[in-house]
């Protein structure tokens, strides 16, 4: 069975969530600690939500000087998928696994809202399961979601299809060309600050048209991700 | 004990919404002085022995590689503090 592991920090608040997730796309989900040099093996790695380290120094910034990411950035660099949520993509920008980085909210304030996006790029690891520019709803919760990168890096983004997803309808944080996630040159490595883990099981996802919670639209991240496993 | 004191901020041109919040306040409070604020960050770091020129050049990488982020933050300020608390400005060259 294809094993994803899932890397808990002091901190890190959507770990369970993330590893439900994946073994609801069929995976064995392997929990990971910060403090380890070791990824057990895994043939994909999540860095989940929250606020490791409280936050402090810059969002993602201590996490990102932890033991474990030398290994996630060197696995990375092999061409393992690395998925980063919200915290964790923020980690992956401070590790500088993806280009930009996130600032405060242009507003000031948290925002909790269900997001609508649009898939930008489906050729990544994590996004092959999507049709290219489909619209998915799923939640959003963060108070520093405001991407934000140099001008030649934004054109370099926007020229070589690395914006993986687009808020649509609302711009929730100010951040710049409406981006709400990226990915690397290679497709494997992807954060957004939305949260597709919260959006996987009916009766407690996203409302939709259809029922109240039944939005499942960030299944297909997870199952992407096993998909590209597979063809690998 | 000497300390090294290391000043980050924002970069000029990225939005600062932290500094715009302190702004909006003031405009609030009826003083309309200041035509706009810009929150950064103050480091202190304390040595125990003399600062030289090693030290300092430490001081830079860390500035660079840790306490910054230079996608989002500039390095604005590296200034010695003596004991008794008298400045030197001693990174020109880590602000280049």
């Amino acid at each position: 069975m294809t094993r994803v592991g899932v890397i808990t920090f002091p901190g890190s608040l959507d770990d369970r969530d993330a590893q439900r997730a994946v073994r609801f796309a069929g995976a064995e989900a392997v929990a990971l600690w910060h403090g380890d040099h070791d990824l057990q093996g895994v043939d994909a790695v999540v860095l989940p939500g929250g606020f490791s380290y409280g936050d402090y120094l810059r969002c993602g910034a201590i996490a990102s000087h932890s033991p474990i990411m030398r290994e996630v950035v060197s696995a990375a660099e092999r061409g393992v998928p690395v998925l980063g949520i919200c915290n964790g993509f923020q980690m992956l920008t401070e590790a500088h696994l993806l280009p930009g980085g996130l600032i405060r909210n242009d507003h000031g304030s948290f925002i909790c809202r269900d997001q609508v996006l649009r898939v930008e790029n489906t050729s990544t690891a994590w996004t092959n399961g999507y049709t290219a520019g489909q619209e998915i709803t799923v939640p959003l919760k963060n108070g520093e979601g405001g991407y934000i990168a140099s001008a030649s890096t934004l054109e370099r983004l926007e020229g070589e299809g690395l914006v993986a997803f687009r808020y649509v309808g609302v711009n929730p944080n100010g951040s710049l060309n409406d981006i709400a996630g990226v990915t690397n040159e290679r497709g494997n490595v992807v954060g957004l600050m939305p949260h597709p883990e919260h959006a996987i099981e009916p009766g407690f996802g996203p409302d939709t048209p259809v029922a109240m919670r039944s939005g499942v639209d960030g299944l297909a991240m997870f199952t992407s991700a096993l998909r590209s496993l597979l063809a690998a | 004990m000497p300390k090294i004191v290391v000043d980050v901020m924002p970069k000029a041109e990225l939005l600062d919404p932290q500094g715009k919040a302190v702004a909006g306040a003031l405009a609030r409070l009826g003083n309309d002085t200041f035509s706009g604020v810009r929150v950064g960050k103050r480091f202190e770091l304390t040595v125990d022995g003399p600062v030289d020129e090693a030290v300092l050049a430490s001081v830079r990488e860390i500035a660079d590689e840790l306490l910054s982020n230079s996608v989002i933050e500039d390095v604005v300020g590296i200034t010695v503090v003596d004991g008794n608390g008298a400045h030197s400005a001693a990174a020109s060259g880590a602000l280049a």
